[in-house]
């Protein structure tokens, strides 16, 4: 059984997510993880489903969906390798970042949290008439000194003209 | 919702006249305010005009001085009527309020006047105990209070600290659009 990274792109309409995931059903794949999102009117998935039908099979019964030009659809094969490697060391975080909109603002502040060898694992960005805003979820490794890293997360938001903050992520234990 | 018998109330203020709402990434939205005389005329007209803007301004709950361009530490809040509200202190304007206790702390989908298109989800205090200063008479309150009442305060605070909902969002998925039904 492979895993595959199923990325669906393209115009939205009523039905992408039931198509593509009644063609996987039928196949015999087992979504283990997925995420969608609408950005005005571009639809955007990728999901991790395992099968035994193979890349080329999967493909094919997911042709329907790009027929009409509209969608986009890549199907690859994910190493589990690569998905352990993927889940990061250290202390999660969540970097919040708004003001007048300008290019450059995520490049810059994601390279703060890159300098400080810290990862990005979720991020939304909206804009919002003049107002850009930024959310991520960042984790940092333990040997970090989480003050120097807000410290020069401020002093780049400063030069952006932007507020930033960075707080640790809260987890309700129940 | 039941009305609280708080044993103070907004003493009577000139009459107000509607500002305009600053919208983000005003500038203003972003300084933290200054501990104000609640006596000084400017401070209790701007107590007027707050609450005048509030009530012509649909859906609005609370409305700090940030968002009609001043950086002081003054916001009002009425919650009366909302379905989420169950105890009321009717219509009123704190200045220099704190934060004194906060419990309960629910996770709720929040959305602000000065940032119109988005809301987010934060975690906020359900139980609240906070004091402030009245305006005109400088009297000390302390305010007691639940539910959204509660969330309404803490949402105004952070206003008068130079801080957004958007400081506060529980993570990357707890931003979104909002949802206009027309």
């Amino acid at each position: 059984m492979s895993l595959l990274a199923v990325t669906v792109l393209g115009h939205d309409r009523p039905g992408i997510v039931a198509d593509t995931t009644a063609a996987l059903a039928e196949l015999g794949g087992n979504l283990e993880d997925s995420t969608m999102t609408l950005l005005r009117g571009h639809f955007a998935m990728l999901l991790l489903v395992r099968t035994g039908a193979g890349a080329p099979a999967v493909r094919d019964a997911l042709a329907g969906l790009s027929a009409d030009g509209r969608l986009t659809v890549d199907v690859r094969d994910v190493p589990d390798l690569e998905l352990h490697a993927a889940r990061a060391a250290g202390r999660p975080y969540v970097l919040s970042v708004h003001g007048a909109d300008r290019p450059g603002i995520v490049g810059a502040l994601t390279g703060v949290v890159a300098g400080a060898r810290g990862n990005v694992t979720d991020l939304t960005t909206r804009l919002s008439g003049d107002l850009y805003v930024l959310v991520a979820e960042v984790t940092l490794p333990a040997d970090v000194d989480v003050e120097l890293v807000q410290s020069a997360l401020r002093s780049t938001a400063d030069e952006l003209g932007v507020d930033v903050s960075l707080r640790p992520l809260e987890t309700d234990e129940l | 919702m039941s009305e609280a018998s708080a044993g103070w109330r907004l003493p009577a203020l000139p009459p107000g006249a509607v500002r305009d709402v600053v919208r983000a990434p005003g500038r203003v939205l972003a300084e933290p305010g200054t501990d104000v005389d609640p006596a000084d005329p400017e401070v209790v007209q701007l107590a007027a005009d707050l609450l005048a803007t509030q009530a012509v301004s649909p859906g609005c709950v609370g409305l700090a001085a940030q968002q009609v361009g001043v950086a002081w530490r003054v916001f009002s809040v009425d919650v009366s009527g909302h379905p989420k509200t169950r105890t009321c202190h009717g219509a009123f304007v704190l200045c220099n309020a704190v934060v004194l206790e906060g419990s309960r702390w629910e996770r709720g989908r929040e959305g602000c006047l000065s940032v119109p298109d988005l809301t987010g989800d934060v975690k906020r205090a359900r139980r609240l105990v906070v004091r402030g200063l009245l305006p005109v008479t400088g009297e000390v309150v302390t305010v007691t209070t639940d539910a959204f009442e509660a969330v309404a305060l803490q949402h105004e605070i952070d206003h008068t600290d130079g801080a957004l909902f958007l400081d506060r969002v529980a993570g990357a998925h707890a931003l979104h659009p909002r949802q206009n039904y027309r």
